[in-house]
């Protein structure tokens, strides 16, 4: 009996996911009648970040079934679900960062502007560079300082910049840390707050010029003021490229969000219950399992 | 900047009033075990030591017990107890700096750093001859070892953690393995192998392979621990930054392990450079100064000490004494430049 709901579950979820897939393009028009930012988007139209029927195990135990989602560039996507549901291994699965866990599997397709990022012969190196991750514990690299940590990316894969300084100044801005650390560049990156911290991890990502960015539960250390600083420098960021952010934190996900999807596991494997846009899922939610999750009545 | 009217009273700083008990129990103390060992046959330094020990738990345990409970008296006996545990452990090693700086330094000169013993003999006086051959030996095969078993050692222990190879369980067992070789085997097998086998003759670089057999197993066991503690977050953030797991140790692992690398580097020319048993078997021992490590006997402190010891004349123990002194100097002078070249730099988080 439980496999039959199973079934019918799933077989449900598929629909729904049909229904709620939308393309980058029926995407992009739907952002832009909300926020005037074209020119900039059309360039890095190509490169949005899709996931197609994830299924990912760790050894023979099954954590995510038939997962399939679409992210726009000049987006932001929100993860949300309780503990559990699979949400960070998704995420994690999207630059591959999963297979460091030595018993992990995959199958199913991730693709960047339409190439598998997991194909033959795909350098994992450039697909990181592509897609930046910020973790859920800020982590600044100890040994450098605030400048070095901010261009470590360049160093570290070995790009060539014509100007460093402009390269910092522009990162830090973006992220939102500028004014705060201008004045001590040559400060350890230890020395910061925790928010601030987070903020450097942010810039130090963007500086390797990503088309997507991975956020795990960036928030989840922090305080209410460097929460929101950090939602403001995500809205900010979201004009030019694609934003991914897991958080257990459901008005964080109303806020900053465009496009939500809902991740439950019943035990067994989690599955994507709902996917669409932000205002949809928290107002008008197609199943009655995201409204209980989004109105707090589980999870 | 204006006075602050209140000032720091508690719980510092109690007054001597408040003392009283702890100042009564010290001179009950002092006069009980005084009085002890005046009556009782409990008698010498042993006895003293005894006495006080078994007084001062006594006291301290009644005057808690008094004054609060029971509680405070076990808690008044452990103090005792690990007050008494932390002097054993530095009286050992403080009488045995006093005794080397007592024997040794009064032969201590300019000079002997600048004279080797080549033209003097054993029963000459100190302002004859000197241990320049052997500090210079001892410099060389030290160096060597370190430079042959750092690489070695870290690249083991990268192995372990960081590549985390099929073969890490096994590469961590001989690692273990290793550092329990007994150092004359160590010597008995460069003796064996690079210089009966091979052909060689007694010189530096055989004694630095001996003691860089000592010192892998101690670097790389140490540096594993070490950089076991460096969080993987940050090997995770390099990662995700597009950097390859060559770049990754190098600039962020490497770095942030860097204290703690050094560390084991000390540990390791702690465990090998007053070695005297591998060195007998390889460096052949020499009287004249050789700046060759290729080429040639040689000398080293430790083998300078154990000579000059076995000859017994009142002059050749004072040199052997000189010799420990001076070891124990280098060695010394070696941890500092080292602590100050490894420290870290920056907020630790």
């Amino acid at each position: 009996m439980t496999q039959e709901i199973g079934d019918s579950e799933r077989k449900d979820m598929k629909t729904q996911t049909r229904e709620t897939r939308v393309t980058p393009s029926s995407l992009a028009s739907v952002a832009s009648q909300s926020q005037p930012r074209s020119t900039e988007r059309e360039i890095i139209e190509g490169m949005g970040l899709e996931a197609r029927n994830i299924y990912a195990w760790f050894g023979k135990k099954l954590v995510l079934e038939d997962i399939s989602m679409d992210f726009a560039p000049g987006t932001v996507t929100a993860l949300i679900g309780p503990s559990g549901c699979g949400k960070s291994t998704f995420i994690r699965i999207l630059n591959r960062m999963h297979e460091f866990i030595p018993t992990a599997a995959l199958a199913g397709d991730v693709l960047l502007g339409g190439k598998d990022i997991y194909g033959a012969g795909v350098d994992v190196t450039k697909i990181r560079l592509k897609i930046g991750m910020v973790f859920q514990k800020p982590n600044p690299f100890p040994s450098m300082t605030i400048r070095e940590n901010v261009l470590s990316g360049i160093k570290l894969a070995q790009l060539k910049v014509d100007n460093q300084e402009e390269l910092l100044q522009n990162c830090l801005v973006r992220a939102g840390l500028w004014d705060e650390v201008k004045d001590r560049l040559d400060e350890y990156g230890g020395a910061l707050s925790g928010g601030q911290q987070q903020r450097l991890c942010i810039a130090r990502s963007l500086a390797v010029n990503p088309k997507a960015l991975l956020m795990d539960e960036p928030c989840s250390a922090l305080d209410p003021g460097s929460t929101l600083r950090i939602e403001e420098t995500i809205r900010e960021l979201s004009e030019s490229i694609s934003i991914v952010i897991v958080t257990h934190n459901m008005q964080q996900a109303a806020r900053v969000s465009d496009y939500t999807g809902f991740l439950l596991s019943d035990g067994g494997p989690g599955k994507l219950i709902e996917f669409g846009s932000t205002s949809e899922i928290f107002s008008n939610p197609k199943d009655k399992r995201t409204l209980d999750y989004v109105t707090g009545r589980f999870g | 900047m204006s006075t602050l009217a209140v000032k720091p009273t508690k719980p510092w700083r109690p007054k001597v009033r408040n003392l009283a008990p702890e100042i009564f129990g010290a001179f009950f103390t002092a006069f009980a075990t005084l009085a002890i060992v005046a009556i009782t046959p409990l008698k010498g330094r042993l006895g003293f030591s005894f006495a006080l020990i078994a007084m001062a738990v006594f006291t301290s345990a009644t005057i808690s017990w008094l004054r609060r409970d029971r509680k405070a008296a076990l808690n008044s006996v452990s103090t005792v107890f690990v007050y008494v545990a932390a002097a054993f452990v530095i009286i050992p090693l403080s009488s045995l700096l006093f005794e080397i700086v007592r024997k040794g330094i009064g032969g201590l000169s300019w000079g002997i750093f600048t004279r080797d013993m080549s033209l003097a003999s054993a029963d000459s006086p100190l302002t004859e001859g000197g241990l320049l051959h052997a500090v210079v030996g001892t410099l060389y095969v030290v160096a060597l070892a370190t430079i042959i078993s750092t690489p070695i050692g870290f690249l083991a222990s990268l192995y372990i953690v960081e590549v985390k190879g099929r073969f890490a369980a096994l590469v961590r067992f001989f690692v273990q393995a290793m550092s329990g070789i007994p150092s004359i085997v160590a010597g008995l097998f460069i003796y064996a192998v690079w210089m009966i086998g091979l052909g060689n003759s007694y010189n530096v670089m055989a004694g630095a392979g001996a003691l860089a057999i000592l010192m892998i197993p101690t670097v790389a066991r140490t540096s594993e621990e070490v950089l076991k503690l460096i969080p993987n977050d940050l090997r995770e953030a390099g990662l995700a930054l597009g950097a390859t797991q060559w770049r990754t140790i190098a600039m962020i692992i490497l770095p942030a392990a860097k204290s703690g690398l050094v560390t084991s580097v000390i540990l390791g020319i702690a465990r090998v450079a007053g070695e005297t048993a591998p060195l007998l078997l390889t460096i052949g021992g020499a009287d004249a100064l050789n700046l060759n490590p290729f080429e040639g006997n040689s000398s080293a402190l430790p083998f300078y000490v154990w000579k000059n010891y076995s000859l017994g004349n009142p002059e050749s123990i004072q040199r052997a004494w000189l010799g420990v002194i001076v070891l124990m100097m280098m060695v010394f002078i070696f941890f500092s430049l080292a602590r100050y070249f490894g420290r870290t730099k920056g907020a630790r988080r």
